[in-house]
């Protein structure tokens, strides 16, 4: 991490390069879940920057991790996430850009014991001209048999100016492994603003809503008021966001 | 209630719509029955406001009121429901949050003061119970995972919750059994009052038997061609469309 990436890295090719020399070294950041513990942490960014996260989850471990990344010209998170035997990894992220903003999510999970299972579950919405972008790889090493992972990733585009990213990657070295992965890119259906409006919803509250639901498979699993609380944190977002 | 006058519309440029007058009172049900590609569900979608659908000439007044003047969620507070052939799953949103939403943004734009929580679910309750839908299934997202008449149930709550002056049905007969038939035909008749009127669209005869109407109306080719009483549905359904057309 010592030389400016540039458009040749594969890792940095979506991202604003002004702005990614303006925080440049970037510090790495550890994360240690000991053995057979469990964490869970919710990440919002807010400010311009980049973060690096190497996150080691050891035997049995478990950590959930929730991003709320929006209101930010660049933002970038990377996580660099090793499990061991047994270990478990569950991220639900949602991204919003609006303006001419760039938010990237760059996730690298290493399954290097067996059993161990992850899931990222990434969510964006971009508006105006901006940029979101998903970069995820699983790599599974050959000690990492019964691995159990999987990653979806879907964006909403508000704009025709706006622009979604997806780079979805398996590097899979064991034979007796689970891994999914899927991503969309699209718009808000049609037919629902429709049925909502039909049904007296006025059309940019109706949009809010079905934005929101898009958006709340990344908080699946949470208790009802950290969901509660991410939630009104969302719609404020998305009320700027419009 | 409301009056069509000498309606025509398009899709992507292609004339649907061919100077469709209809008059529905207050008080009234009617019908109108049509093979496929007359403009049925066109004229609903029309009357909604969905995007996509062009009118190019004549008047809808609904109450006294320009109806094509107003945003399909301004047609809806105005009292104009439109039940769907196909109504649209949305996933995420729960159909209590949905209908609740919808029902206070009607209210606002009327004026009126917003239903509190204990009111709405006041109301969501003895719909879902008279309709027949577990009141589990308000709790879900809206029409996820419904089975075709759970679906039609689910609009017919949405109708009684929302207590429209005028109700389109579009096709909600399509795809029910013989039970659910019977209760969403009960849901239709239970909004029958002197202040309301439903235009029931529909390919069958089968529901009239239950909704019975005050007019049916044949539609072809973007016209009403034909007009008559409840007797001229069983008269469709052992002539066909175009003997009584001709």
């Amino acid at each position: 991490m010592s030389a400016l990436p540039t458009r040749k890295d594969e890792a940095w090719r979506y991202s604003d390069l002004a702005a990614v020399a303006r925080h440049w070294p970037v510090a790495v950041e550890p994360v240690v879940v000991p053995a057979g513990e469990t964490h869970a942490d919710i990440v919002r960014a807010t400010d311009e920057g980049i973060r690096h996260l190497a996150i080691s989850i050891g035997a049995g471990g478990a950590y959930r991790m929730t991003i709320l990344d929006s209101g930010r010209a660049y933002g970038r998170i990377a996580l660099d996430v090793t499990l061991h035997d047994g270990a478990d990894f569950q991220l639900g992220a949602i991204l919003i850009g609006h303006g001419a903003q760039t938010i990237e999510l760059v996730t690298t999970v290493r399954h290097v014991g067996p059993n161990s299972s992850s899931r990222q579950i990434v969510r964006a919405v971009a508006g105006g001209t901006a940029t979101t972008s998903y970069l995820g790889q699983v790599a599974v090493a050959r000690e990492g048999q019964k691995t159990d992972a999987s990653q979806s990733f879907k964006a909403i585009l508000l704009n025709r100016g706006a622009t979604a990213n997806a780079k979805p990657e398996l590097e899979i070295f064991a034979d007796d492994v689970k891994c999914a992965h899927g991503a969309a890119i699209g718009e808000i259906d049609n037919n629902a603003l429709f049925y909502m409006t039909s049904r007296g919803v006025p059309p940019a509250q109706a949009r809010a809503l079905l934005t929101r639901a898009f958006l709340s498979d990344a908080l699946e699993g949470l208790d009802e008021a950290t969901t509660e609380t991410l939630d009104a944190e969302i719609t404020a977002l998305l009320e700027t966001a419009a | 209630m409301l009056v069509i006058d000498n309606l025509t519309a398009e899709i992507d440029g292609k004339t649907i719509l061919k100077g469709l007058t209809l008059t529905v009172n207050a008080g009234e049900v009617h019908a109108i029955m049509g093979p496929n590609g007359a403009g049925k569900s066109t004229l609903s979608y029309v009357l909604a406001g969905r995007a996509g659908y062009e009118v190019t000439g004549g008047s809808v007044t609904f109450r006294g009121e320009d109806l094509l003047a107003k945003a399909p969620h301004e047609r809806a507070a105005a009292g104009l429901f439109l039940g769907l052939q196909y109504p649209v799953e949305i996933p995420g949103v729960s159909n209590l949050l949905f209908l609740r939403t919808a029902l206070n943004a009607q209210r606002t734009l009327r004026g009126e003061a917003e239903a509190s929580g204990a009111e709405f679910m006041k109301l969501a309750k003895a719909a879902a119970e008279k309709l027949g839908l577990p009141f589990d299934m308000m709790k879900r997202a809206v029409n996820q995972g419904f089975s075709g008449g759970e679906k039609k149930r689910n609009e017919m709550v949405q109708m009684h919750i929302l207590q429209p002056f005028m109700a389109v049905l579009d096709e909600t007969d399509s795809g029910l059994d013989i039970d659910a038939l019977r209760v969403v035909s009960d849901g239709i008749n239970g909004m029958r009052g002197p202040d309301r009127a439903t235009l029931l669209i529909t390919h069958y005869q089968r529901l009239l038997d239950y909704v019975v109407p005050d007019h049916i109306h044949v539609l072809m080719d973007g016209r009403i061609v034909h007009s008559g009483g409840a007797e001229l549905a069983h008269k469709l359904e052992a002539e066909g469309y175009s003997a009584i057309a001709a």
